[in-house]
């Protein structure tokens, strides 16, 4: 049973494609992850989902109903925190949740009710009567979350639920968000461009670069898929090294990054730890200074390395031009 | 197309909560036509004789009702400015993600914008009272509220229609400013257009607010250029077209 189904999704704006031919499902009561970096589309693909923005083609189908024929069944059956705030700060936080339950037409006994349970669900009952000015970044947040639930929807979109947050905070909202989507049964779409929240909080995820899916998986899966451990290996003339290295098997793959000062390169191999030692052998055999090494297993950061050569925080920059070689060869082989 | 009475509700009583909570705003907007009203009026009333003004009626008399359109009219089109707002705080998309007909978030906003719209121009109308303006009767009073809602109606989905387009909202402040002026001071609300040169009394005919200053005067002191039947003619095909037109506009409002 899907809560979402595209086929094709595409947004077109003039000649670029924010959003190229997306097909991605989403299961009921998963959490879902949208991840790629800030302008690959992800807030694109919400908002059509959202009835905010009408696709150029494709088609997409939230709990069921079309998302272009049907949009008040669609708004009715989700939830949405938008990127940026989106409440109103010279109303109160209870002011902003009425607003909200008579919008969508709840009855009285059950919008009191209603209200009183969300602000206990993000821990605001005490600060609801309040104006919303003088919540904190944190507060507005969470209050947006509670308004995204006010009327039991099915689905609920969080854009980038975590931008701007501290780190405390950031936890909090991950503990709600998990807790909300047991409790409430209720299926959770997040777009994020931060790996560690995708990973702790998704059961799976598409990786999305340009507008295109390039991934689409449970995490544990995608990192499975790149092999087991990476070592990082710092050193001063790696294309050699890594020629020196394509003969030995227990290497599953090897991936080459120029950065400024030195060259890194990345490993991946079973059982890291042991392997570490056999490496270095092989370095002062050959006369290659390392300059440090690393070991650990890998992350949504080296999957998204590893399907488009570059790392999420070069996007995000966006100027550093880099210049990297990628040895794949071996690593298809042997699997 | 079907009305949501629940919404339609709660965003008129947010733009009541939020008029009231902002004294200086009701302050503020009621200060100017205070001012032509009591500067001109009393100024022009001493020295000027129009010649089409009956003897019996005197210039601030004359004049008050203009004022109230006058007031009626750069309120009612500055309510588009809290449209701006909402998309400049990010509310508008709380609104336009809401499972309800974009008519009645329409009829939800013109309601509010009616609504403070037409508590100044009573307020005018009271205080215009308090310092000598003399009008025909209860009867007048409550013909004058039609008018006033009638106008309002009008202007603020004008100012809708300006904000469904626009994005910034000193840029609205400079074009409506600059559209208003121009619809004011062609109403009659200062001067009788029986003797203006041909080509401005066709410009005068093209301009609703003409009507409503017309109605409005017809109303409180019985004066009247065309008849009142037409005025109100005029008046609820224009802002019928005005609540059309604005509908179709706002649907068409994507948020980013």
């Amino acid at each position: 049973m899907y809560s979402i189904k595209t086929d094709k999704l595409t947004k077109k704006y003039g000649d670029l494609r924010a959003v190229d031919n997306i097909s991605l499902n989403v299961k009921k009561d998963e959490i879902f992850g949208l991840l790629g970096p800030n302008g690959a589309g992800k807030t694109t693909i919400i908002k059509m989902l959202a009835t905010l923005l009408k696709p150029t083609s494709g088609f997409a189908e939230v709990c069921g109903y079309n998302i272009l024929s049907d949009q008040d069944a669609v708004r009715k059956s989700i939830g949405i925190v938008f990127q940026n705030p989106s409440t109103d700060i010279e109303l109160t936080g209870r002011e902003n949740l009425d607003f909200h339950a008579r919008i969508y037409n709840m009855d009285k006994d059950v919008r009191q009710e209603r209200i009183d349970e969300v602000l206990d669900l993000v821990e605001l009952s005490d600060k609801a009567d309040i104006f919303v000015k003088n919540y904190s970044g944190g507060m507005q947040r969470r209050l947006e979350i509670a308004r995204g639930l006010m009327h039991y929807p099915n689905v609920l979109f969080l854009d980038e639920p975590t931008l701007g947050l501290d780190a405390q905070t950031r936890r909090s909202v991950w503990e709600y968000v998990k807790r909300l989507n047991k409790d409430e049964k209720i299926t959770v779409v997040l777009t994020t461009h931060y790996m560690d929240e995708a990973d702790y909080l998704c059961d799976r995820i598409v990786i999305i670069d340009h507008g295109k899916v390039i991934a689409h998986d449970s995490p544990a899966n995608l990192k499975n898929s790149i092999g087991k451990d990476i070592i990082s290996l710092q050193v001063a003339d790696g294309k050699n090294f890594l020629n020196t290295l394509t003969a030995f098997d227990f290497i599953k793959g090897m991936e080459l990054h120029d950065e400024s000062l030195y060259e890194s390169l990345y490993l991946s191999v079973e059982d890291g730890e042991r392997m570490i030692p056999r490496i270095m052998d092989i370095a002062h055999k050959e006369g290659v200074i390392v300059q440090s090494v690393g070991l650990r297993k890998p992350t949504l950061e080296d999957v998204f390395l590893h399907f488009t050569g570059r790392t999420i925080r070069d996007q995000d920059t966006g100027k550093k031009e880099h210049f990297q070689r990628m040895v794949r060869e071996r690593m298809r082989g042997t699997r | 197309m079907k009305l949501h009475f629940n919404a339609i509700y709660i965003i008129w009583l947010r733009e009541m909560t939020r008029f009231f909570r902002a004294k200086s705003r009701v302050i503020g907007s009621l200060a100017m036509p205070l001012f032509f009203l009591v500067i001109l009026g009393f100024g022009f009333n001493a020295s000027i004789r129009f010649s089409d003004i009956p003897p019996e009626i005197d210039y601030i008399d004359f004049l008050a009702p203009g004022i109230i359109g006058m007031a009626l009219l750069f309120d009612s089109i500055s309510s588009g400015l809290t449209v701006l707002m909402d998309k400049q705080f990010g509310f508008l998309k709380e609104i336009m993600v809401a499972p309800v007909d974009r008519f009645s978030i329409v009829i939800g906003k013109t309601a509010g914008g009616v609504t403070t719209a037409l508590i100044q121009g009573i307020l005018i109308l009271l205080i215009s009272l308090v310092i000598g303006v003399k009008i025909t009767g209860v009867v007048g009073f409550l013909s004058a509220i039609v008018f006033m809602i009638l106008i309002s109606v009008s202007f603020v989905c004008l100012g809708l229609i300006f904000a469904s387009k626009m994005e910034d909202m000193h840029g609205f402040q400079l074009i409506t400013r600059l559209f208003a002026f121009p619809v004011f001071l062609l109403s009659g609300a200062f001067f009788p257009l029986d003797n203006l040169p041909v080509w401005l009394q066709y410009l005068t005919y093209m301009n609703p607010l003409t009507y409503g200053v017309d109605g409005l005067r017809h109303s409180l002191i019985g004066i009247t250029q065309f008849s009142v039947t037409l005025d109100l003619l005029v008046l609820v095909c224009f802002s019928t077209l005005m609540i059309i037109l604005s509908t179709y506009l706002f649907s068409g409002i994507e948020v980013d």
